[in-house]
């Protein structure tokens, strides 16, 4: 790429002379955002670790805005990248405020003393992740969430051009992981700050990054924007998923579907029978769900958790084959399930159920008698 | 902002009064260790023969000087300054090790006496001294303070190969107590086969002592002990990188490798120093450092290698004379005294670390 900000280059990384994962290639642009992913152990780490120069690369080359990493002088590096590792921090009578001040090494004296500058950089960095009203809370007494941002906010006081972030979201709950990755996606809008991290949330790397690579198997098995990189197939590949699912779409997965002839039929629509697909696939019940509509809300979860799925088309009326279809598979199930979604299909498979003495519930746990 | 400029200004203030407290104390220390004794000398007594040397020993040779004032002039200049002097040298010596020590090792309760360094200087020294000793009569200072540092070197080695993985409080005790008994029993079986008066000396080092040492032994130690000081005080910036974990340090572009390489050699020179010319004087790294942080409310290299050596200093020259007037004429040695004030610290630490971890 030619304005690419920071640009591995054929590089292997690994620990002595083992490769944990070769010849990776990877070009980002200045405010972009990318992400690694990839299983426990793929060597996500290891390409950070390298990058950041704790462990030597093997072979390629790193730049940084056509510079070479490796023989940039520590203190210069230190002013054009900053990290958040996943290294425990545990100073001790230390406020939150002494933490950031840290990230000033590069630009203070022999004493490291903070000048005035330097505290407003370090104010400005807390207030930049929300932290501002923490600054002088013991670091040791913070929340999870709030050491993370504090941890930023340290990076930051580098007044770093690129920050290389290794599992910034293990540990958070949600709404911290949010807030977070909230906080890098407006540094790299605002300020123009190149994001490089490794995450383990596919869900969450397509949709912060401008850039998602997969590592596994040794290699960078695909690059490029998550929407085009982090299809179904390649997932499961990546992670060797044998059993369960991932949908691209939803950045969502699903346990594996309950194999077996479908003892449940389940009559979902507009996003309603989503509930009553996981409550089987719980309790391990194969069922059948219909008549779902193509473009529609339950076919994300239907899909990977049904034994069979009725589909008819977007628009238009159910076509009469697939009525039958749906019929058949009563017939062959002990009971349905109501998702309650209202449909001239489901008025008529409803009726259709009754006549044939077939149990009809809106609930999951109304059903125990059935299957027991 | 406001309220960070009050805070700041209240910080400031505490380490002021920190820092004008020792120094009160470590002239007050001074001057009561030569105050009390067998004989005690007023301090307006101590004044004149301190500052004005000269003139009260022109007296003496003239012959006008008294007989109190002479066996004063000789009980200070002959025995108690240089020992206050060595004790306070030592004795920041070792805390500043100890604080070094606990940083390297990222752990409160890293010492030279609790990793074991100090036996292994003192077992190094036993070797040296009974290997020379068919050769010469007096084995050379330097040869001692170098046995020593090699021996501690060796020993933290040891330490740092078994104890450096494990972030375990009791874990590295254990190693350190371990090392400690070997090194210990190795100068036993030396001193036990040994010809008894080759190795007075390493005798009555079992428990650490600053007396009857000479004043070459002043002049040697603090030329060893105070540049030593300066350097680590000019190191305060990296130390506090070096607290926040290797990885950061690293980051922000601190050379981890070299740093803790002269980490391990600055704490083993100061703690071989203090093993050459006192013997292991236990529990004052551990202590100090810990006095010193409830007291500044802070573990900021900057104020707490300055504040950990005067305290140190203070704390060693205080136990000494405690060592050597409590139970008048008998003296104890230094290391019983620093044992009784400083164990207790150090299981007090344990303690409040292991609840604080539950919570």
């Amino acid at each position: 790429m030619e304005n690419a900000y920071l640009q591995l280059d054929d590089l292997t990384v690994g620990y002595g002379r083992e490769a944990v994962v070769s010849h990776i290639r990877l070009a980002l642009r200045r405010g972009e955002i990318a992400s690694l992913v990839g299983p426990n152990g793929s060597g996500k780490s290891t390409i950070l670790k390298t990058l950041t120069r704790r462990i030597p690369a093997l072979s390629g080359k790193m730049t940084l805005a056509g510079a070479d990493i490796a023989s940039l002088p520590g203190r210069r590096l230190a002013e054009k990248m900053a990290s958040v590792l996943t290294d425990r921090v545990t100073p001790e009578l230390s406020t939150c405020f002494d933490i950031v001040s840290a990230g000033r090494y590069p630009y203070t004296g022999g004493f490291g003393l903070l000048t005035a500058r330097d505290r407003e950089v370090v104010n400005a960095c807390l207030a930049m992740v929300n932290a501002a009203s923490i600054a002088d809370r013991d670091f040791a007494s913070v929340s999870d969430g709030q050491r993370q941002r504090v941890l930023l906010a340290r990076a930051l006081a580098q007044e770093p051009e690129i920050v290389v972030l290794d599992e910034p979201t293990s540990f958070l709950d949600i709404r911290h992981k949010l807030e977070l990755l909230e906080i890098l996606r407006a540094l790299a809008r605002d300020r123009g700050v190149t994001v490089l991290m490794s995450l383990h949330e596919l869900d969450l790397a397509s949709k912060i990054s401008d850039l998602v690579a997969c590592v596994g198997q040794g290699r960078v098995l695909a690059c490029g924007r998550p929407e085009e990189i982090l299809t179904d197939d390649r997932v499961r590949a990546l992670y060797g998923l044998e059993r369960g699912s991932y949908n691209a779409l939803l950045g969502s997965v699903e346990l594996p579907r309950p194999a077996g002839e479908p003892r449940v039929f389940v009559l979902g629509g507009g996003g309603r029978g989503i509930r009553h697909y996981r409550a089987l696939q719980k309790a391990g019940v194969p069922f059948a769900a219909g008549i779902l509509p193509e473009n529609d809300l339950d076919m994300a979860v239907a899909l990977p958790l049904a034994e069979t799925v009725i589909t008819c088309p977007a628009t238009g009326p159910v076509p009469p084959a697939r009525l039958s279809d749906a019929r058949a598979l009563i017939d062959r199930a002990g009971a349905v399930l109501d998702g309650g979604f209202p449909s001239e299909a489901r008025a008529a498979l409803l009726r259709y159920a009754r006549e044939h003495g077939k149990q009809v519930v809106a609930d999951y746990t109304q059903l125990s008698e059935v299957l027991s | 902002m406001a309220a960070q400029v009050t805070g700041r200004r209240a910080r400031a203030a505490r380490y002021t009064a920190v820092f004008v407290g020792l120094g009160v104390l470590f002239v007050l220390a001074v001057l009561w260790n030569i105050h009390t004794g067998s004989v005690d000398i007023s301090v307006r007594e101590i004044w004149r023969i301190l500052l004005h040397k000269g003139e009260v020993r022109r007296e003496i040779d003239l012959g006008t000087a008294g007989a109190s004032t002479v066996s004063a002039y000789n009980i200070i200049w002959k025995i108690r300054l240089k020992r206050v002097l060595l004790a306070a040298v030592l004795g920041g010596a070792l805390a500043l090790s100890g604080f070094l020590l606990q940083t390297f090792f990222r752990n409160p309760i890293a010492g030279p006496f609790v990793l074991g360094i100090s036996s292994g200087a003192r077992m190094f020294l036993a070797i040296v001294t009974v290997a020379l000793s068919t050769a010469m009569t007096r084995v050379p200072l330097w040869i001692t303070v170098a046995a020593s540092f090699f021996g501690s070197m060796l020993t933290m080695l040891f330490a740092l190969a078994f104890g450096r993985r494990t972030r375990n409080m009791s874990m590295l005790l254990v190693i350190g107590i371990m090392l400690s008994y070997i090194c210990s029993a190795v100068t036993d079986f030396l001193i036990n086969f040994a010809d008894e008066a080759d190795i007075v000396n390493l005798t009555h080092w079992s428990m650490g002592s600053f007396s009857g040492g000479s004043w070459q032994d002043v002049g040697v130690s603090a030329l060893i002990v105070l540049p030593t000081v300066l350097v680590v005080f000019l190191l305060s910036k990296p130390l506090s990188a070096y607290a926040l974990g290797e990885g950061y340090a690293q980051s922000v572009g601190l050379n981890v490798r070299r740093f803790r390489l002269a980490l391990i050699a600055l704490s083993s020179v100061l703690s071989a120093c203090v093993t050459a010319f006192a013997g292991p004087v236990s529990f004052v790294g551990i202590a100090v450092p810990h006095i010193c942080r409830i007291l500044l409310r802070s573990e900021k290299p900057i104020l707490m290698v300055p504040a950990s050596f005067l305290c140190g200093a203070v704390f060693c020259m205080i136990c000494d004379l405690t060592a050597r007037t409590v139970f008048s004429p008998t003296e104890l040695a230094v290391g019983t005294v620093t044992s009784a004030v400083g164990a207790p610290i150090v299981i007090w630490l344990m303690i409040s670390r292991r609840r604080a971890q539950k919570e």
